[in-house]
């Protein structure tokens, strides 16, 4: 035996500096942006005001984007219609949180927070059963077919909205955050505004959770061998739709959070609201690298950091930044900063 | 002769537009080695993926025990117990070896005694067991998908050329692994192009050639006529001078 297959020892020799920082070059890149801003901003405190906001806005977007990533690295499926999850989620959960005036005009973090955590739940929940539906009626014939889902899933995104538009009529509707989540804190003399902590400390808990569900779950084994060879995922005996249903509800849901925490971060909701913030989600899943999680949470924290130093800076230059950071990111990595390997 | 665990009736698998399989009739004793040969693109892989449901045969019966399974979704021929190796080797390279172990052991946790043996034969796997799948070399990575195969016990097993682009010595631990199967009685549906090899495991032979199996019998009948094996051979290792 040992004569035909001599034990292989490695030596595990040292690798050289640029080789050993590879594998973590998104994360310093994301903390050298974090620096370069801080050498463009004279003043400390603001540049922390808009590091606290940029990451505030990175956290909202990966929220939103999370779900798409994954439905696009394990089914293939392009989904134009995501925003509109976005959208429905903000609707129903400021409703839902209109709902509660006792809990939300007075200023206890308890109340408060619970009266939010509910207002979350509502929206999670009818986003997810969106999204089963969604999948169902409007993905599930068009797989497969890039154009046809283009198309169908825009086509979907239309109907949401005017159903929006049917069930809480055309304007826009002004809320107030729940007394506790205004205004600010001072903090090394800057003004953190109260809201944006929740919201970095809420996309923390959610990229955690996905993480860990990842990596750690049988159900997270699957989903990443599935982004990488869903056939051989079938062949070992697991039934890869079924789990893909899963994940399109739970992105559709993520999506209904992000859509909650975006319209109480604006204080102001719109159906088209969705719509407008896919571009940044596409931006950011492309520079993540379709189908990577971990990429896709990277790339939003660099996109909400950029978009806010530029506008502080160049305000004018705000969205073509984020445009010329994904141009710059796919000179380097055309497969986006983390490429997620892909049989065949 | 008993029945045979799985039997082929005359199948016809479509690629596309193109008539890949075109009325395949074999059969796998159980408890047996049976070798699929035949030349480059004369449907072995085909055969193979047509078995699990990765391709579907437009006619033709395909009888595991029994039971007609071309109709079945890919994981529920797999649940019922057969095990593919793929040409391509299908390992999972985001994933560590371990979670491949993992995820290729569908009714309960990793069997110790079983990845003993796993790591007895295969031990650069017990090596690299954290390291992700994609940093492992070819025939550590063909050692993987065969590991992933064999870590429970299956009904059947189809491998596809497992010796293909490996250097003789690992191709050596691959037949040691396999022939340890055979010992523990598996069922064994191999395509090889290496005829040693072959000729070490199998115990039955079908030839293919144009998606039709063209000669079936004994590997002893096989290994005993080296002008059969010329005209065989000719078809199976050549690359089609017939
Ligand atoms: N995805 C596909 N699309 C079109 N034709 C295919 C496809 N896969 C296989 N074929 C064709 O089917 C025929 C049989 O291929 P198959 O892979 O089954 O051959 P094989 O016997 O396994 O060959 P090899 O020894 O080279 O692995 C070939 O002519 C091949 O070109
Ligand atoms: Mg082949």
């Amino acid at each position: 035996m040992t004569e035909l297959a001599p034990e292989h020892r490695p030596t595990f020799s040292r690798a050289s500096l640029a080789d050993r920082l590879s594998p973590h070059a998104p994360v310093l890149l994301l903390l050298a942006l974090a620096a370069l801003g801080w050498l463009a901003i004279d003043q400390q405190s603001s540049w922390l005001t808009l590091t606290v906001s940029g990451l505030a806005m990175g956290m909202m977007i990966f929220t939103m984007a999370a779900g798409m990533t994954l439905v696009f690295g394990l089914m293939d499926v392009i989904n134009f219609g995501h925003g509109a999850f976005v959208s429905v989620g903000a609707f129903v959960g400021v409703t839902a949180l209109m709902l509660m005036p006792g809990m939300t005009a007075e200023a206890s973090i308890w109340l408060n927070g619970f009266a939010v955590l509910l207002a979350v739940a509502c929206a999670m929940l009818a986003t997810g059963v969106m999204g089963y539906a969604f999948e169902r009626v409007i993905v599930r014939p068009v797989y497969g077919a890039h154009l046809k889902q283009i198309l169908v899933t825009m086509g979907g995104l239309i109907v949401v909205e005017q159903l929006i538009y049917v069930l809480w009529g055309p304007v826009e509707i002004f809320i107030e955050r729940p007394a506790a989540f205004q205004g600010a804190i001072t903090f090394a003399g800057a003004a953190l505004e109260k809201y944006r902590l929740v919201a970095v400390a809420l996309g923390l808990v959610v990229f955690l959770a996905l993480r860990l569900t990842l990596k750690r779950t049988r159900i997270g084994l699957i989903v990443r061998a599935g982004v990488e060879n869903g056939e051989m995922v079938q062949a070992l005996g697991y039934r890869i739709e079924r789990v893909f249903i899963g994940v399109f509800v739970a992105g559709s849901a993520l999506a209904g959070l992000g859509g909650v925490m975006w319209g109480l971060y604006e204080q102001v909701i719109t159906a088209h609201m969705g719509q407008e913030t896919m571009i940044l989600v596409f931006i950011v899943i492309i520079i993540g690298g379709l189908g990577s999680v971990e990429g896709c949470f990277i790339a939003a924290l660099m996109v909400g950091l950029l978009q806010n130093y530029v506008a502080f800076l160049a305000p004018k230059a705000a969205l073509i930044s984020n445009i010329g950071l994904m141009a710059a990111i796919l000179m380097w990595r055309p497969q986006g900063m983390t490429p997620v390997v892909k049989a065949k | 002769m008993s029945e045979p665990l799985l039997r082929l009736e005359g199948v016809f698998t479509d690629i596309e537009q193109y008539h890949i399989l075109q009325g395949v009739d074999v059969a796998v004793p159980a408890g047996e080695v049976t070798m699929l040969l035949g030349r480059n693109g004369a449907g072995k892989t085909t055969t193979l993926r047509t078995i699990m449901g990765l391709w579907r045969a437009r006619q033709g019966r395909i009888l595991l025990d029994g039971r007609d399974i071309a109709a079945l979704p890919t994981p529920v021929i797999a649940r019922a117990g057969v095990a593919l190796v793929p040409e391509n080797m299908g390992v999972f390279s985001d994933l560590s070896v371990e979670e491949n172990m993992v995820l290729a052991a569908v009714s309960g946790p990793l069997d110790r005694a079983r990845l003993d043996w796993i790591f007895s034969v295969f031990p650069p796997l017990k090596t690299f067991w954290k390291l992700p799948a994609g940093n492992l070399s070819g025939g550590q990575k063909q050692m993987l998908s065969v590991a992933r195969a064999v870590c429970e016990e299956r009904k059947l097993y189809l491998i596809d050329e497992p010796s293909k682009g490996l250097a003789p010595a690992i191709v050596g631990t691959l037949v040691k692994a396999l022939k340890d199967l055979k010992a523990a009685g598996a069922t064994i549906l191999l395509v090889e192009q290496n005829f040693s090899m072959a000729r070490a495991l199998g115990d039955h032979v079908a030839v293919m050639d144009d998606g039709r199996i063209v000669w079936t019998g004994a590997m002893a009948t096989l290994a005993a006529d080296p002008a059969l094996q010329e005209k065989l051979m000719g078809l199976s290792m050549e690359g089609g001078h017939g």
